[in-house]
């Protein structure tokens, strides 16, 4: 233990591009793809048929600064 | 490692929606309920049928609210923890704390105060609902460019810190992302679907109580990521706990 107590002060080391980059699209798109449920589903666009999902999240749409009515 | 970021950040966005759910219930609710009741005035003076309710305002005042709000605060959690994946290390000597920090501001600034400036939050009984598509469009538009701005902005400072120094290349950054939001607030064009009589006082407090809830959020999460993070990358940068990072 007492080479790292000694040891130089090392920097933060940044993560390759090739290892986040799979992360970042698909973790990427399935995130932006929840704030769009949340967002802008069955307003401006609709995936799935009805206004079930506007009017269940309908006040967190307005309150998050989404366009809405 | 970008694993453990991820599920970090969500778990830490999930708190922050939690409690962005709270303060939403005490500052936000009451301006809904008032906005609600103006648009049902409305209606009746109109001789309209009061619209039939699919979801009851219990419903969507409590669970609703709180799915809309962790939803979004969990996904918010990931894409920071995405962010911060990438900007780590990439910004000078800055340790996990101080970048998620910073992350935080400049995100905050980009993606939600400065698009908030041209097109605010609106409470119910605001907006024309044939508009929705366009106002919709506008929204997201603004948000795209004012992120890229503040991408190239932090690019523009990292250029130009050697030959300026730290606090003359961050203002003209700043100056450089001050002026495109200037140039797209211009070009972009502007919306009011205020109904004439609408309560002013009831306008203004439901857009404060609304950023309220995003200063809530990303506070939190600027703050409680970088202090989580701090362990996972700690190991990949082979410091000893006790070795604190500036
Ligand atoms: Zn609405």
């Amino acid at each position: 233990m007492s080479d790292t107590t000694f040891a130089p002060s090392y920097g933060p080391v940044a993560i390759p591009v090739r290892e986040l980059l799979p992360w970042a699209i698909f973790a990427g798109l399935m995130l932006m793809m929840a704030i769009y449920f949340v967002g802008a589903e069955e307003g401006a666009t609709s995936l799935i048929r009805g206004t079930y999902v506007h009017e269940f999240v309908h006040d967190g749409r307005h309150l998050l600064g989404f366009p809405c009515h | 490692m970008v694993g453990k970021l991820l599920l970090r950040g969500m778990l830490v966005g999930l708190v922050a929606g939690i409690l962005a759910f709270a303060f939403a219930r005490v500052y936000g609710e009451p301006q809904v309920d008032k906005a609600i009741a103006f648009e049902d005035q409305q209606a009746q003076a109109a001789g309209a049928a009061p619209e039939p309710e699919m979801v009851s305002r219990t419903t969507q005042a409590g669970i609703g609210l709180a799915t809309g709000v962790l939803v979004y605060g969990a996904a918010l959690g990931g894409l920071f923890s995405l962010v911060f994946a990438y900007a780590y290390g990439r910004l000078g000597s800055l340790g996990p704390r101080g970048t998620s920090a910073l992350i935080a501001l400049l995100g905050f600034l980009a993606a939600i105060v400065v698009p908030s400036l041209k097109y605010p939050a609106n409470p119910p009984a605001v907006g024309n609902a044939e508009t929705i598509g366009y106002r919709t469009e506008l929204f997201f538009i603004m948000i795209v460019v004012s992120i890229a701005a503040m991408v190239a902005a932090v690019g523009l400072a990292q250029r130009l810190w050697n030959r300026l120094g730290a606090w003359n290349a961050s203002i003209v950054a700043g100056l450089a992302f001050l002026v495109v939001f200037a140039l797209v607030k211009a070009a972009l064009p502007d919306i009011n679907e205020v109904p004439e009589n609408f309560s002013a006082t009831v306008l203004w407090q439901f857009r404060v109580a609304s950023l309220g809830i995003q200063l809530v959020l990303w506070t939190v999460v600027g703050l409680g990521f970088g202090a989580v993070a701090e362990r996972v990358v700690a190991v990949r940068d082979q410091r000893s706990p006790a070795r604190r990072y500036a």
